[in-house]
């Protein structure tokens, strides 16, 4: 075990794995995490925590991820390039693994034209492949980047991102091969609509055996509406929505079981694809939709193979 | 080359504020080739600022020249009767070239007329785009002749993020993608495998994060016989 | 009243040469100044008029298609952009300067132009500069 974490434990398990992304709030009050941890506990194995998304000022993710481990539930924290540099970056993943978080998803981040702060300098001192490199180096070798020993190292599951529908397509699995390399142990991937390009994608996954050198989660997100959808196709960066998807939505009498009906397929057909460990549910704006969503898929009870999470945290 | 554009007249108009006999200085390198700062821009400038006074009595005595090259001191002491009795210089050279007249001539106030932006080039007449950025230690050879580093919104050294489709940045549907430009530009060299190959973090020690840089050729500096013989360093 | 007329030395100067010529009437305040082509237009030389006391400036080229130098004309109506765009900064209406494509047999189109300018002069008042 490299870090002991709840997720590692269901995935290297050979169990299929569910988690689910919780959007912290924009304010200092934490409540809004609590809300959703206690809606979704039981739910999902580890949750994502997500870092400033769309370049939105919100409560850090680390923070979020210490109000997760307070409601007994797993964080995923995520860390974009955007923000930090190497010294913030690796500081920040120590003060995580001494706060119990032992999960770190690995990102660029979006570009800060997206979000709030426009006129923001921002960092790239290091892209998510150097990140993982760096990450790994820590963990593995008790060294930060440049070489200087760690008294004690952190304890991390290695997370990446991976989007089959960026282009180009042809070098995308390639891309992720490079991050599995400089030390990925699972990968979420983007959500996905487009089925035949992403078992194309999943088919030159497992042509490259990334299948079985990582864990591959594949990323899900339940729509409401067909607004939602054709929101979602032109408006969010490296998405591909199909029109059957739009039109199905535009057509339901209630939309909304629609979007759970179809989210559900949507995973029924992932758990059948050879080298797809998980399910990743990022129900943006509509956490508490994510129970159901997880019982109609049949992903009930989730596997207690950590039976309490223990930490200095937790009342 | 240098790229830069003029800054808007009414925020000059407030940068002179208190000035009286103005001398507006260009330079015929890069900026005349982008049209910024060369002899034309230094003639139109000067005669909206004489416009300005005129409309507003403001008195003030504008005087317009260009140096061949700003950046360079032995150009730039071109200046020095020019200045005499001045009390300011706009400065259509670039960030660089207002510097080095600021050196030169320490008793007159320097303002910048231009917005100083980049280094690149001109795509065709009146388009200009950013190419290099200057990081001091050069990874073209890796990525397809591209720079990465200018040319791609998040500097990424080891391919396109998740938003790069269909050639295009996710900053913008008008701004290519860096990394598709290189992937492509690798393809047609038969080099598709550098893109395979991780890049550790980089060292940004030789690019402006590790302080202002200075280079020394020794073999070029002169010696004090060849500085006296050259007509002596001012 | 000064309208600066700045007319190439084909059309332009032509069609104010026509208008005199066929009679046409038009208003006195309209000083042509005649240049070569208006592909020798530079913003400057509109800033300068308004700043020794035009009220307006007109521009007269030959038809687009029809410029002795080929695209002199063509050059010139950017001109007269850029030169609105300073204007614009500098507090002066855009409208006191015009470009105009007049053919050198059209003096009645000439006369209309200078009395366009006259018509918005007296409309915007009189120009930045007194003289
Ligand atoms: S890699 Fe560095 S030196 Fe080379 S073009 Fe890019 S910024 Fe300039
Ligand atoms: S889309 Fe391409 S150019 Fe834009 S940030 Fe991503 S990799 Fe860089």
């Amino acid at each position: 075990m490299r870090s002991g974490s709840n997720l590692e434990k269901v995935l290297e398990d050979g169990r299929f794995a569910v988690t689910a992304e919780i959007g912290p709030p924009r304010s200092a009050d934490p409540e809004p995490i609590r809300k959703h941890a206690r809606d979704m506990k039981g739910s999902a194995d580890a949750f994502n925590l997500t870092d400033n998304q769309t370049a939105i000022v919100r409560l850090s993710s680390i923070a979020s991820g210490v109000v997760c481990l307070q409601e007994g539930i797993e964080p995923v924290i995520q860390m974009t390039c955007r923000d930090r540099n190497r010294i913030a970056m690796q500081s920040d993943v120590l003060g995580a693994s001494a706060l119990g978080i032992r999960n770190v998803l690995c990102i660029s981040g979006d570009h800060q034209v997206f979000g709030n702060q426009k006129e923001a300098k921002n960092v790239y001192d290091v892209d998510p492949v150097q990140q993982l490199m760096m990450f790994r180096k820590m963990r593995d070798e008790a060294q930060v980047w440049g070489g200087d020993k760690l008294e004690e190292a952190p304890k991390l599951f290695l997370g990446a991102a991976a989007n089959p529908f960026a282009d180009p397509f042809e070098y995308r699995v390639r891309r992720l091969s490079k991050k599995i390399n400089a030390g990925a142990d699972f990968v979420q991937t983007q959500a996905i609509y487009d089925m035949d390009r992403f078992e194309r994608w999943m088919a030159q996954a497992r042509e490259l055996g990334l299948h079985e050198k990582a864990h591959i989660i594949a990323g899900v997100m339940p729509l409401r509406s067909h607004k939602a959808a054709m929101y979602m196709k032109n408006k969010v960066s490296g998405m591909i929505v199909p029109d059957a998807v739009v039109d199905r939505l535009r057509t339901a009498a209630d939309p909304k079981a629609e979007g759970v009906k179809l989210c559900v397929e949507q995973i029924e057909h992932l758990m059948s694809i050879e080298g797809v460990h998980g399910v990743h549910i990022m129900a943006v704006a509509w956490e508490e939709i994510v129970p159901r969503i997880v019982r109609d898929a049949g992903l009930l009870p989730r596997p207690s193979v950590r039976e309490a999470i223990v930490h200095p945290y937790h009342s | 080359m240098i790229i830069a554009e003029q800054k808007g007249i009414e925020e000059l108009i407030g940068i002179l504020e208190g000035h009286k006999d103005i001398l507006v200085v260009g330079c015929r390198s890069c900026v005349a080739i982008c049209l910024a700062g060369g002899e034309k821009e230094v003639g139109v400038l000067s005669e909206a600022l004489r416009l300005h006074s005129d409309m507003r009595s403001k008195g003030w005595n504008i005087s317009e020249v260009t140096l061949e090259r700003a950046c360079e001191k032995e150009w730039a002491y071109e200046l020095d009767q020019l200045v005499e009795g001045k009390d300011c210089v706009i400065s259509l050279a670039c960030g660089v070239g207002a510097q080095v007249i600021q050196e030169l001539f320490p008793d007159v106030r320097v303002v910048p007329g231009l917005n100083t932006s980049n280094m690149g080039a001109p795509e065709e007449q009146g388009v200009y785009n950013e190419k290099c950025g200057g990081c001091g230690d050069c990874v073209l050879h890796l990525t397809g002749g591209i720079c990465p580093i200018a040319r791609c919104a998040k500097s990424l050294l080891n391919g396109p993020c998740g938003g790069s489709q269909e050639g295009k940045c996710e900053i913008d549907p008008e701004v290519p993608c860096a990394w598709d430009q290189i992937y492509h530009s690798l393809e047609k060299l038969g080099r598709l495998e550098l893109m395979d190959v991780p890049i550790p973090p980089k060292d940004w020690g030789p690019s402006r994060s590790g302080g202002p840089r200075k280079m020394v050729r020794s073999e070029a500096i002169l010696t004090d016989e060849q500085n006296r013989m050259k007509g002596g360093k001012r | 009243m000064r309208i600066i007329a700045l007319v190439c030395s084909f059309c332009g100067y032509a069609s104010a040469d026509m208008a005199g010529v066929t009679g046409q009437s038009y208003p006195a305040s309209v000083v042509p100044v005649r240049m070569p082509c208006t592909g020798r237009l530079d913003v400057s030389h509109i800033l300068s008029a308004f700043r020794n006391g035009a009220d307006a400036v007109m521009v007269v080229g030959c038809l687009e298609g029809n410029c002795n130098y080929q695209y002199g004309n063509i050059e010139a109506r950017k001109r007269v952009e850029q030169a609105r765009g300073i204007l614009a900064q500098l507090g002066i209406d855009g409208e006191r300067v015009e470009m105009f494509n007049i053919a050198s047999n059209q003096g009645w189109r000439f006369a209309e132009a200078v009395k366009e300018m006259e018509g918005r002069v007296l409309r915007l008042g009189p120009g930045p500069v007194r003289r």
